[in-house]
């Protein structure tokens, strides 16, 4: 499966500054370990040590985030855009 | 040209604002230089302004803050802003009543001494101009001339006056089904104000991709970007409540929680007074307020996990309906820590707040005040708030903005012909 991926700016020191950079996998877990492959480094930024997604990152696969769904088992369907967001924004 | 992100390290030459030197990740630690950046490059966390304060001489400080301006900026010695900020272009909100709510204690049953901190006295009618005052300050010194948000109603008010009086554009981003009265309040100032088709949490993701996005360059987005300074203007709900009671820390006092920010910054600020001399260091507990409808922080504390799950909001109390909080795990730690809890309750009991403080001292709240008098009748009524100590409750917003909440069940006693024979026959005489 192929999906476009939008990385935030903190992000693009890792894709070479690009805002939005392609991937392959079935899930979102899968994607985030073909990012890695291409872009080293960018998983432990996402990702804790023991392999779940940080607590302040969140992640949109299509409109939907991730922690509504399955997670880092979330589908990404052919196509699928993915938005990977600071959480930390918004509200007072 | 406005300072970007990418240029801020942490060896940078920092611009000036005031006694703030440095934003530090909360999660981590790791420091940067003062910058439009909200988020930290290692690990995402929450990035928080670090200051040099001005300790050692508590009685001096004093003095100084009690002969300030009658607004926030008599409490800039501790802000992120320039010395000068009181003669800038701002709103200079803040220093709003304290208002001694007699009635409603009677009422709860409570003894200890029971305060209304009244933030609809601000300029927009909301406590919003708080933080937005310090985003514009921040803002200036980035260089930055539009100002942006994501809001649920107040903040976009808040962010327009600011930018007119202040002289920047503006562009407000909110959710396309808020109450008309905010929607009103937020178009009137002029600026550019777009309704997004979803909730908060979806324009709070919009807005986070247009800050990364060519679109939003130069943009200064009080509460995404500007973050870090923003919140930092909550701070001033604790130096005026604790100046407000004589320079004394409340025993207890209720929050709401949207974001969670505010609790945080206020818990941040009371920590700063003890730690400054300015109040005797004595223990405080803090509650956190939510809606029934949206209470991911509440359902998290009650079930003692540390991660907060998001929810889909569905309430009344829309100023409150983030149902993602971005403070959310600190909010836990705070309560927890202080010996405090975060409860919530349905709308009905927020409309009967709203009602209850409204006759017992006259203070009409809008939904997220409704939401802390009814969590603080809840926690009485359940034994987690002491009536014996004082308590301060927050109202941060003006009743007129949401009237549609209240409307359906508030009405004219009687609607009579104009004769003293009919007000007879109506049963209202005497």
């Amino acid at each position: 499966m192929s999906v476009k991926v939008r990385i935030p700016t903190i992000l693009r020191t890792y894709t070479g500054g690009q805002a939005e950079v392609a991937a392959e996998g079935a899930t979102l877990s899968e994607v985030i370990g073909d990012l890695e492959k291409n872009h080293q480094g960018i998983a432990a930024r996402v990702l804790d040590d023991a392999g779940k997604l940080r607590r302040f990152v969140n992640v949109y696969v299509n409109d939907d985030d991730v922690r509504f769904e399955q997670g880092l088992q979330t589908p990404t369907p052919d196509g699928a855009g993915i938005s990977i967001i600071p959480a930390v924004a918004g509200g007072c | 040209m406005a300072v970007q992100a990418t240029e801020v390290t942490e060896n940078a030459p920092s611009v000036a604002l005031g006694p703030a030197v440095a934003l530090s990740c909360r999660e981590c630690g790791e420091r940067f230089g003062l910058g439009p950046i909200f988020a930290c490059a290692s690990c995402f966390g929450p990035l928080e302004v670090a200051y040099d304060l001005p300790g050692g001489d508590p009685e001096g400080l004093r003095k100084r803050i009690e002969a300030g301006p009658d607004n926030i900026w008599r409490y800039a010695p501790l802000l992120p802003v320039p010395d000068d900020v009181a003669e800038k272009p701002n709103l200079n909100p803040g220093f709003t009543k304290l208002v001694k709510a007699d009635n409603l204690a009677r009422e709860l049953g409570v003894t200890g001494g029971l305060y209304v901190k009244d933030d609809s006295g601000n300029p927009t009618h909301s406590f919003k101009d708080r933080v937005v005052a310090i985003a514009v300050e921040a803002a200036r010194a980035f260089g930055f001339t539009t100002l942006s948000c994501s809001s649920t109603g107040n903040l976009a008010g808040a962010v327009g006056a600011a930018a007119r009086r202040a002289g920047f554009k503006s562009c407000v981003f909110i959710p396309h089904d808020l109450e008309a009265g905010k929607v009103v309040m937020a178009a009137v100032y002029g600026g550019d104000l777009v309704g997004i088709e979803g909730n908060y949490d979806d324009v709070n993701r919009f807005c986070s991709e247009l800050i990364g996005d060519p679109l939003g360059e130069g943009w200064g987005f009080v509460n995404v970007n500007l973050r870090p300074y923003y919140g930092e203007g909550s701070k001033t709900l604790a130096y005026e409540i604790c100046e407000q009671l004589g320079w004394r820390l409340p025993d207890q006092i209720v929050i709401p929680i949207a974001s969670g920010s505010q609790l945080t910054k206020i818990d941040k600020g009371l920590k700063e007074l003890i730690a400054l001399g300015l109040v005797e260091d004595r223990p405080y507990k803090i509650f956190g307020a939510q809606a029934e409808g949206c209470s991911p922080v509440s359902t998290a504390f009650k079930a003692g996990h540390d991660v907060v799950r998001p929810q889909k909001p569905d309430t009344i109390a829309k100023s409150l309906a983030i149902g993602n909080p971005a403070d959310g795990p600190y909010v836990l730690d705070i309560a927890r820590r202080t010996g405090g809890a975060v409860e919530d309750v349905n709308d009905e009991q927020v409309v009967d707040a709203i009602k209850l403080l409204a006759r017992t001292e006259g203070i009409f709240a809008e939904t997220a005040g409704g939401v802390t008098v009814g969590v603080t009748k809840k926690l009485i009524d359940d034994g987690l708030l002491d009536p014996s100590l004082t308590t301060v409750v927050l109202n941060t917003g003006d009743g007129l903005k949401t009237l549609d909440a209240v409307a359906p069940t508030t009405g004219p006693t009687a609607t009579i012909r104009p004769s003293l024979d009919a007000f007879r026959s109506a049963g209202l005489a005497g």
